[in-house]
């Protein structure tokens, strides 16, 4: 089963962190991955710009695009981890290994229901 | 990571709005950081204890008024409010908190913030000091760190620049929209000074100084966050992301000044320069051109050039003579002209420097650019002259060694 890993945070934090503290967090992020592995195996990893770099597009015939910004969340999509695993204990097991890495907002365990890997058509 | 440093990071993050609102309750500074600061005196005990509430910047709001109406309870006549300790516990007070102060609170909140602070009577360095204070809450000695002053003098510096604005006066009537535009303006203004104190590193050392630009960073993204479709703010955030992206390429072993011209382009920081053309193209899509942008238009040029001589010098001429447009500028000129000699020549690019030559007679890269410019016209006696006229003007020892490297050249021929 695959799941995706969503790692929520308060981003004015994370934006906060100086490029020193910022490699600090993404080795210890690169440990944790080492342990997981031993759980499962890891599909795409991926890390998002800040919420200031995104734009959305609203629904609709005439689709509006509005500047992000645009939800009053106080936490943010971050980046998110593709994981499979056996079973949904060893992807929550996965998601507290990277929990106990911060102390600050959180990591939703999200089973996938459909999965294109890069490259393969329908 | 330890409890103490996120609960640092988030008190950090969440200062500008909760003093800013903070600000907008008891009309004082002094009473407005007061509060804050006891706030998050409590949420420093309260958060390690009951975990971080859901959000930290109506908590600290909430909590910091309580605080300050402590002071004042006998003139108000505000009902008793809840105890912070049931605050993390998520109960109806919160959600409530956080309906009464909206996004468009919070916007002006945190503009009028920084906007006091830019006090036209303030000069630019009390400016600057005072937002790294009120705002950002950076320490009085580390901000005179930064500036390489002394703390008395800081300290000093800073109690009067805020006496200064409290006789002004703050205004708190909601700003119309042309004022708020104003306001961004003079803000974004400050914020790029701050980011320029910390970059060009006048009269000391860069790595203490990079700091400040980090921190206007964050300042701009808190206006960003604030205002998401000012295409102005896009670009002077893309401008602050692409210059500080070059800073590990800045300076050699020696701390001297490398060009950008020279610079290792492999040691340029990816993420930021990426993320800033993302925010170039936002704007663009506005299309409402300012300075900012065109600014950041010009750093993206040299961002995405492999190397010095792929850089399209065309069209950042191209920039410079809008900006010239907009905003006439010798410092502009003088920049122009540097992108003119690699189109045109060094004849025509010294042409453009003699217009301002006047205006920018005390300005240490005014005689940095002609002399490399008459050197390269074999003006060899002008050419020294104009580069000794620079190492009396320069303000780091970098930029002295730098431009006794051309007049060491020089002697060569």
């Amino acid at each position: 089963m695959l799941y995706a890993l969503l790692c929520y945070n308060n981003e004015a934090a994370v934006c906060g962190l100086s490029p020193e503290e910022d490699a600090k967090m993404m080795a210890g992020v690169r440990r944790v991955e080492e342990k997981i592995l031993a759980r499962g195996k890891f599909g795409p990893r991926l890390r998002l710009m800040p919420t200031t770099a995104a734009t959305f597009v609203k629904a609709g015939k005439d689709p509006l695009v509005i500047d992000g910004p645009f939800a009053e969340t106080k936490e943010q999509l971050l980046g998110f981890w593709i994981l499979e695993c056996d079973s949904l204990e060893d992807a929550i097991e996965a998601g507290k290994h990277l929990a106990r890495e911060r102390e600050y907002g959180g990591i939703e365990v999200r089973p996938i229901s459909a999965y294109n890997p890069p490259g393969v058509q329908d | 990571m330890n409890d103490a440093s996120w609960i640092g990071r988030t008190l950090a993050a969440a200062r500008p709005q909760a003093v800013g609102a903070l600000l907008r309750y008891f009309r004082d500074l002094d009473a407005a950081e007061e509060a804050f600061q006891e706030a998050s005196l409590k949420a420093l005990q309260n958060w390690t204890k009951n975990g971080p509430p859901r959000d930290p910047v109506a908590w600290l709001i909430f909590v910091g008024r309580n605080a300050g109406i402590d002071e004042v309870r006998k003139r108000a006549r505000e009902t008793v409010l809840p105890d912070e300790n049931v605050l993390s516990d998520l109960g109806d007070a919160e959600p409530r908190m956080v309906e009464r102060i909206d996004n468009a609170d919070y916007q002006d909140d945190v503009l009028r913030l920084l906007f006091v602070c830019c006090h036209p009577e303030l000069p630019a360095t009390q400016q600057i000091a005072l937002a790294l204070r009120v705002v950002s809450g950076l320490t009085v000695p580390e901000i005179a760190r930064a500036f390489l002053v002394s703390e008395a003098a800081m300290e000093q510096r800073i109690t009067r620049a805020k006496r200064k604005i409290a006789a002004a006066g703050i205004g708190f009537e909601t700003p119309s929209a042309v004022e708020r535009v104003e306001r961004l303006a003079t803000v974004s203004a400050m914020i790029y000074l701050l980011f320029n104190e910390g970059y060009s590193a006048s009269g000391g050392d860069a790595h203490i100084r990079e700091p400040l630009c980090e921190e206007a960073i964050r300042l701009g993204y808190l206006l960003l966050r604030m205002f998401p479709s000012e295409p102005e703010l896009m670009g002077l955030v893309a401008l602050m992301l692409f210059q500080h992206a070059r800073a590990p390429a800045r300076l050699d072993d020696n701390g001297e000044i490398v060009l950008l011209e020279d610079q290792d382009r492999s040691l340029w920081r990816s993420g930021p320069i990426e993320e800033a053309k993302v925010l170039i193209e936002k704007a663009a899509r506005h299309q409402r051109p300012g300075s900012y942008q065109l600014q950041a238009a010009i750093a993206y040029e040299h961002a995405v050039a492999k190397n010095a001589a792929e850089t399209d010098w065309q069209a950042i001429a191209g920039y410079y003579q809008v900006l010239e447009s907009i905003h006439p500028n010798p410092v502009i000129t003088l920049n122009r002209a540097v992108a003119v000699e690699k189109v045109e020549g060094a004849e025509a690019a010294l042409q453009l420097v003699e217009t301002v030559a006047e205006p920018l007679s005390g300005y240490f890269y005014l005689h940095g650019v002609r002399g490399a410019l008459l050197s390269k016209l074999g003006k060899e006696r002008e050419a020294r002259r104009a580069f000794e006229k620079a190492i009396s003007l320069a303000s780091t020892p970098a930029e002295a060694a730098h431009i006794r490297k051309q007049l060491d050249r020089l002697q060569l021929i």
